[in-house]
């Protein structure tokens, strides 16, 4: 039967395919294309082949939002000399045309990352309102942190006296006033007070400020609606307070809610890569974006009667890894392996150990069902707004108040499924060491411990120049370029120039299979500064901060530094720099510009669905700058791509005036005396 | 390298907290867990404990608490490979090996009692050298040190020297940069201290070289006397650790040198000091943490020369100490103040009812002196055999366009300590009463009477620089002169003295604020007034109006009294309006004249407490110097915790020992007469001039009236002895009414 599902999928004729070499840096990847050309089994990278972007699209000037279209509008192969004269059926400039991609992309990202959050808080507050056994409030120092930001009371009088309020009541107040932030009808998003004062007034002053996480989208989808706004400028600025109210909104809300519930992470010892797979166990691979299912799958692979039955089939154990944002949850709370990153996703299936790959929301591709039509492998979808079409795929609607029974039935499905394997198992032999499980809070601990922990450490180092600056460096794999090639080449230029990174998504896990995860990697990449301070702290010079809704700690821990005091007053003001070399989905967009608006310059690499309008590209990468002091850019090449970042960063070093070597100030009693209280 | 560090001081981690487990069982199977632990004469706890986790430990069961905390800070051992962050772990192991070591020492100090010798001084005789933990006395008068700059911060050092050459050196180098050195732990069975007195060097308090203990544990009481100080002065409340920690950070000017190997007990130590800020520089080749942060700069020094330890220390901390250089033979500066010369060391001396001593300082015209000259006049200390006693006329003539004849008093007020600062010489007393002895190792570094006159030369420019132009010193050691000089001084303190003592707060329309201890107390002002001196009894009207023609921007400044609010209390809008300034707004108005209705604040470096004794209907003073039981229910070193730091305490008010006496003292509530209790020893120390202030008062024996601690030391107790006295204060109106 096996022989049959097999050639199923077997390319009819000989295509061309791709040098595994070519392909992706990694050596895991390019025996497992190699293996995947050896099966005749298509994948991603093939197609990538055979079928080239669409050259208008890429340009971001391609307008299909009405019937009258599409209306094609390509910058002119010698360029524009003298008025752009390009407009649609409707009149519709390319500046119109391309701002309203640019936010529909927005919105898409928005939209995902929100929804996420949003099932979340459902989750949240069943398990506030005691409705389900499964999930349970687990970490309350976090979630007393998150009422007060939300303005919920953590204390109570009682007779005069001031007492900690009940947590059950906190919690549930909690999850109450979360969830409202969706939908209210009026006010503004709590959160945004948590940015630094002076980049809410800039937000307030620019009129971004925005009302509830659903709105902005939905008036986005109206804004671009055929003849409704048609000024680039403005149609960015529902753009803008659509991001905001992605990364400062839905995401930061989705990241504290999970850590309420799954625990706040802490750096944790793990590994990365395909290699991570043991051939005698039952693989289980979760693939997608939210923990509320792989925390569930993660607790019941770990009892006894589950393993006792994997054993019962014949495998040694289960083992379960991850791939794209699951594998950084998973991570990240419990040390669990990353099996791969995006372009990996069909490579886990192709090794003939994959017993199961358990998916729920974004980043999946449909190819993976055919790919599994060739193998064993059971592909399970469990949310459901994500089916598939393929016959061979199972669906278990996952449900927070039958999550373990779900869980349970989905380990079991695998485990059956051990025996049924039927190609030639090949895992490749590679995997790289890792530390990761680096949050806000986590930060601030390890960098003076219980009594003195404080992100006051960091800045100093950066005052003092041993850190030249600090990097996120986070976003997608692409099919268009060389796997993890620019993501690794961007971060260790970086690392090499003194610049710290943070990075989340699918570039922590190409950081993570490259070894640059590890404390030991300072010395072998770092110039002497950074290596120093990683040193003295014990950490990798590139911290995994999660997920890719988790790139709010990055917002938050750019806020903690400013606070922490001695880099200025805004997030724009210190030496930081934001990029996503490799990226490919809309969140990276919304992501994107919701650093931008958040004060930090951001470089976006392969290339920018703008430049077939070069007013609005230049608005976004160049006016930006003066009204929001953080800018949009674009750079394939991933030298000059680093390179861009530390300029800026010596820019903003310039500004503080921390350019130069620190003097060292001696105290005498004159300067003692005039230290503030 | 810091992996290397985190991974043995984690270990010693582990190692400290289990022994100290282990000491702790033992003490609690073979006692009763109710036994009373304490440091001798403090109120506060096992300090470090005590001030960062508001842990108050008493009984040996109660040391159970930090132990079982310390536990909980243990971290994982560090991994060979892919480790985890270390940063973090490594301080809380050094905070649980520190909260270890604190108990350490209570279980020490409780199983033998005798172990140390609670007071400023060792009795080497007795082989007493190891002090322990300062009681909160020691802290007081020590602390004013900090506070006014005369002691910069302190080197606490762990272990011995290669040789007592080398630690000579180095001490004396802290020495002459006016550090305490806190001396702890032994290498190898050598330590520090020790190899001082081998050296010959005096130890103690007195000359800031505190021998705390033999072990790594006893450098605990260097931590204990920081965070005390934070309390009492920087009114940092119990449990807020990071408050307390930012403080010693900001504030104390500590660090460690570790002489000799650095075993994991040392390390985790020196870890746990970098919570403080702490840095330590070790004379080993030990991994360096370079980068800062934690601390202001570097964290770990390594491979420090013993030539450079003590410079390259001052730097690392990020500390500026002004050296005086003065061109004499022997070291000099405050570290030396209280250095004795012993009968069996003395070469020479004057004064001290032998023969004649006397200084005088006087203005001069500026065309009558020459600046820098110094004249001996008579034989020199050279030309006396050993023994040998000899009269001495020091008199300094001033001249300068700014100078006042105001100003006498308190330039000459500096001969005492100035030339008390010259190492191997000592001088006690002032004016006609002067007593300076000389000792054998002075005469042997080449000491001549001239280089009194280099030292007072040299530090009036350096220090009034503003008020004076030249200097001209001549020192009489011929009988006839000194008699002459002696005669002419007295007359001159006298006319002084009036002058002063005359001058009341309705002369003046300026009073000063001091503003000296900001630097420690960040929201206190005082406020002194000519009848009402600052309340550490450093600095009166006078001074402070000296002080501030001296340095115009300096922490003392004038305040204009303005429009009187209550002429009784003693309240004016000027000095109110100054002081919610200078207090950043944390007090808006004080009495000068009451304990009673908002009294001054206190900084936690004032003399004495007066506090109200409701029955008796009087009030009590205590100074500092008093470690017993008051009737106010509470010891000194309690009244200051609960006063210190800038606040207001209505019924409780600081001040000088001085103002016991002068006019105003708590005039608004009755004045002196209120008074029904004081300790034995302040009251005989003011006896003349209580006798002298309640003649005037119109109560000549008001004296015999004060009940003290030989009296009792509860209200109960001493209510009938002022019943069978008399004591006006039970017929004056009620004081709270």
């Amino acid at each position: 039967m096996a022989e049959d599902k097999t050639k199923v999928a077997k390319v009819e004729k000989k295509q061309k395919v791709v040098d595994p070499v070519e392909a992706s840096i990694d050596v895991a990847t390019q025996e497992m294309i190699a293996r995947a050309q050896e099966l005749n089994v298509e994948t991603v990278f093939d197609r990538a082949l055979t079928m080239k972007p669409c050259n208008i699209g890429v340009q971001g000037t391609c307008c299909k939002n009405c019937s009258m279209g599409p209306c094609r509008l390509p910058l002119p192969k010698a360029g524009i000399e003298g008025e752009d004269e390009r407009k649609g059926l409707c009149g519709a400039t390319a500046n119109t045309i391309a701002a309203r991609n640019f936010i529909r992309m927005i919105a898409g990202g928005a939209s995902a990352h929100s929804d996420h959050g949003r099932c979340v808080a459902e989750v949240f507050l069943s398990a506030a309102r005691k409705e389900t056994d499964a999930y349970k409030i687990k970490d309350t120092v976090k979630l007393i942190a998150v009422a007060k930001d939300l303005g919920v009371a953590t204390t109570v009088e009682v007779n005069g006296e001031e007492v900690d309020r009940d947590i059950d009541e906190i919690a549930v107040e909690t999850a109450e006033v979360a969830l409202n932030e969706w939908g209210k009808p009026e006010g503004e998003l709590l959160y945004l007070k948590r940015a630094p004062e002076a980049r809410y007034e800039i937000w307030k002053k620019q009129g971004v400020l925005p009302r509830n996480i659903d709105r902005e989208i939905v008036e986005i989808m109206h804004r671009t609606h055929m003849g409704v706004d048609q000024d680039y400028k403005n149609l960015i600025k529902q753009g803008t307070r659509a991001a905001i109210a992605d990364g400062w909104g839905g995401s930061m809300l989705a990241t504290d809610l999970q850590d309420i519930l799954f625990g706040a992470p802490y750096p944790i010892q793990s590994e990365a890569n395909l290699g991570v797979m043991k051939e005698d166990h039952v693989n289980i691979i979760i693939h997608g974006h939210e923990p509320v299912l792989s925390e569930m799958i993660v607790a019941v692979a770990q009892t006894q009667e589950m393993i006792d039955y994997a054993k019962e089939k014949g495998a040694k154990g289960i083992q379960l890894s991850g791939i794209c944002c699951t594998a950084n949850e998973m991570l990240q709370r419990h040390g669990v392996p990353l099996c791969g990153n995006f372009l990996q996703q069909e490579l886990a299936i192709i090794t003939g150990a994959c017993d199961a790959m358990v998916v729920d929301i974004q980043c999946i591709m449909q190819n993976i069902a055919n790919v599994a039509k060739c193998f064993h492998t059971k592909v399970i979808t469990t949310h459901p707004i994500a089916r598939m079409e393929q016959d061979n795929v199972i669906h278990i609607e996952f449900d927070e108040h039958h999550a373990i029974e779900d869980a349970q039935r989905i380990v079991k499905i695998a485990i059956d499924n051990f025996e049924n394997r039927v190609v030639e198992v090949m895992i490749p032999q590679h995997k790289a060491p890792i530390v990761a499980g680096f949050g806000v809070e986590s930060i601030e601990y390890h960098l003076g411990g219980s009594f003195r922990g404080t992100y006051y450490t960091l800045n100093d180092n950066i005052i003092n120049g041993r850190i030249r600056g600090v990097a996120g460096v986070v976003g997608c794999n692409n099919a268009r370029t060389r796997h993890n090639n620019d993501h690794i080449i961007v971060v260790k230029e970086l690392i090499k120039n003194d610049v710290l990174v943070l990075t989340t998504g699918c570039t922590a896990i190409a950081c993570a299979m490259e070894g640059l995860l590890t404390p030991e990697s300072a010395a072998v990449y770092c110039g002497p500064g950074l290596a120093e301070v990683c040193e003295t702290v014990g950490i990798p010079p590139v911290l995994h901060m999660g997920s890719c809704v988790d790139n709010s700690r990055i917002l938050l821990a750019a806020t903690e530094v400013v606070k922490a005091g001695g880099l200025g007053n805004d997030i724009s003001e210190w030496p930081v720099a934001g990029s996503a070399p490799e990226w490919m989905s809309e969140k990276a967009i919304s992501i994107g510009h919701y650093f931008v608006v958040s004060g930090v310059y951001t470089v976006f690499g392969v290339t920018l669905p703008t430049s077939g309008a070069p007013v609005f590209h230049d608005y976004i990468c160049k006016e930006f700058e003066k009204i929001y002091g953080g800018m949009w850019d674009i750079e394939p090449d991933p030298i000059k791509h680093a390179h861009k970042m530390i300029a800026h960063i010596d820019k903003k070093r310039k500004e503080l005036g921390i350019d130069r070597a620190r003097e060292r100030v001696l105290m005498d009693m004159a300067s003692r005396q005039a230290i503030e209280a | 390298m810091s992996k290397l560090v985190a991974f043995a001081a984690i270990q010693g981690g582990y190692k400290v907290v289990s022994q100290v487990e282990g000491d702790l069982i033992n003490a609690l199977e073979s006692h009763d867990a109710s036994s009373k632990v304490e440091f001798p004469n403090t109120a506060y706890y096992l300090p470090v404990i005590y001030s960062l986790t508001g842990m108050k430990c008493e009984t040996l069961e109660d040391l159970q608490k930090p132990m079982a905390f310390a536990r909980g800070l243990l971290p994982p051992h560090i991994k060979g490979k892919n480790n985890l962050p270390y940063l973090g772990p490594l301080l809380d192991a050094g905070m649980a090996a520190l909260f270890a070591y604190e108990v350490s020492e209570a279980i020490r100090i409780f199983n033998e009692p005798d172990f140390y010798i609670p007071q400023e001084d060792p009795d080497i005789d007795a082989g007493k050298i190891w002090v322990g933990p300062a009681d909160d006395t020691i802290l007081r008068k020590r602390g004013v040190e900090f506070v006014d700059g005369s002691a910069p911060g302190f080197a606490a050092i762990v272990g011995a020297a290669p040789n007592p050459e080398i630690a000579k050196m180095i001490v004396e180098d802290y020495q002459r940069k006016s550090l305490y050195i806190f001396c702890a732990a032994n290498h190898n069975g050598r330590t520090l201290t020790e190899q001082c007195l081998e050296a010959g060097m005096q130890i103690g308090w007195n000359t800031r070289i505190v021998p705390f203990g033999p072990d790594i544990s006893s450098a605990i009481f260097a931590l204990g006397f920081a965070n005390r100080a934070a309390m009492t002065f920087g009114n940092v409340q119990p449990g807020d650790y990071r408050k307390i920690l930012l403080y010693n950070k900001e504030r104390i000017f500590a660090f460690v040198n570790a002489l000799g190997d650095i075993g994991t007990e040392w390390a985790v130590a020196a870890a746990g000091c970098v919570n403080w800020g702490f840095p330590t520089l070790a004379d080993t080749d030990i991994p360096e943490i370079l980068p800062t942060g934690l601390c202001t700069y570097e964290h770990v020094v390594a491979n420090v020369p013993h030539d450079e330890i003590c410079q390259r220390s001052v730097e690392v901390r990020g500390l500026k100490v002004t050296v005086s250089e003065i061109d004499i033979p022997l070291a000099f500066g405050p570290a030396f103040e209280g250095e004795r010369v012993r009968g069996q060391d003395l070469h020479c001396q004057t004064g001290g009812g032998k023969k004649q001593c006397t200084e005088l300082v006087k203005m001069a015209e500026m065309n009558e002196i020459e600046d820098g000259e110094i004249e001996i006049i008579g034989p020199d200390v050279t030309d006396l055999k050993e023994g040998e006693n000899f009269p001495l006329g020091i008199y300094v003539q001033i001249a300068g366009r700014e100078f006042q004849p105001d100003f006498e008093p308190i330039i000459e007020r500096q001969i005492h300590h100035l030339t008390n600062y010259i190492q191997y010489v000592m001088h006690i007393g002032q004016r006609d009463i002067s007593w300076i002895r000389v000792s054998k190792a002075a005469m042997e570094k080449g000491f001549s009477l001239k280089h009194i006159g280099v030292v007072l030369h040299a530090k009036f420019h350096q220090d009034f620089s503003n008020i004076l132009d030249k200097v001209q010193i001549k020192l009489y050691t011929n009988q006839e002169d000194v008699d002459k000089l002696t005669e002419r001084a007295r007359a001159e303190y006298k006319a002084r003295d009036e002058r002063v003592e005359n001058m009341k707060d309705e002369d003046v329309e300026t009073y000063y604020s001091c503003t000296l201890c900001q630097s420690f107390a960040p929201n206190h002002v005082c406020s002194v007034s000519p009848e009402r001196t600052g309340l550490c009894g450093a600095y009166n009207w006078m001074d402070c109006k000296a002080a501030f023609e001296i340095s115009p921007t300096g922490p003392n400044q004038p305040i204009e009294k303005g429009e009187c609010i209550d002429p009784k209390l003693g309240q004016w809008k000027g000095v109110n309006d100054f002081v919610f300034k200078a207090s950043r707004g944390n007090v808006t108005h004080y009495n000068f004249y009451s304990i009673v209705h908002d009294p001054m604040t206190t900084c936690g470096c004032c003399e004495c407490i007066a506090a109200m004794l409701p029955m008796c209907n009087g009030v009590m003073t205590v100074g500092r110097d008093y470690a017993g039981e008051t009737p106010c229910g509470m010891k000194f070193t309690t009244l200051a915790g609960v006063m210190g730091g800038g606040a207001a305490s209505p019924g409780f008010v600081g001040h000088s020992k001085y103002n016991i006496t002068q006019g105003k003292f708590i005039l608004g509530d009755g004045g002196l007469l209120r008074m029904v209790w004081m300790p034995k020893d302040l009251k005989e120390e003011l006896k003349e001039r209580i006798m002298k202030r309640s003649e005037e008062m119109g109560l000549p024996d008001l004296f015999d009236r004060i009940a003290d601690e030989t009296v009792g030391i509860t209200e109960e107790e001493i209510l009938p002895f002022l019943q069978e006295k008399d004591h006006p204060a039970l017929k004056m109106d009620p004081l709270v009414g």
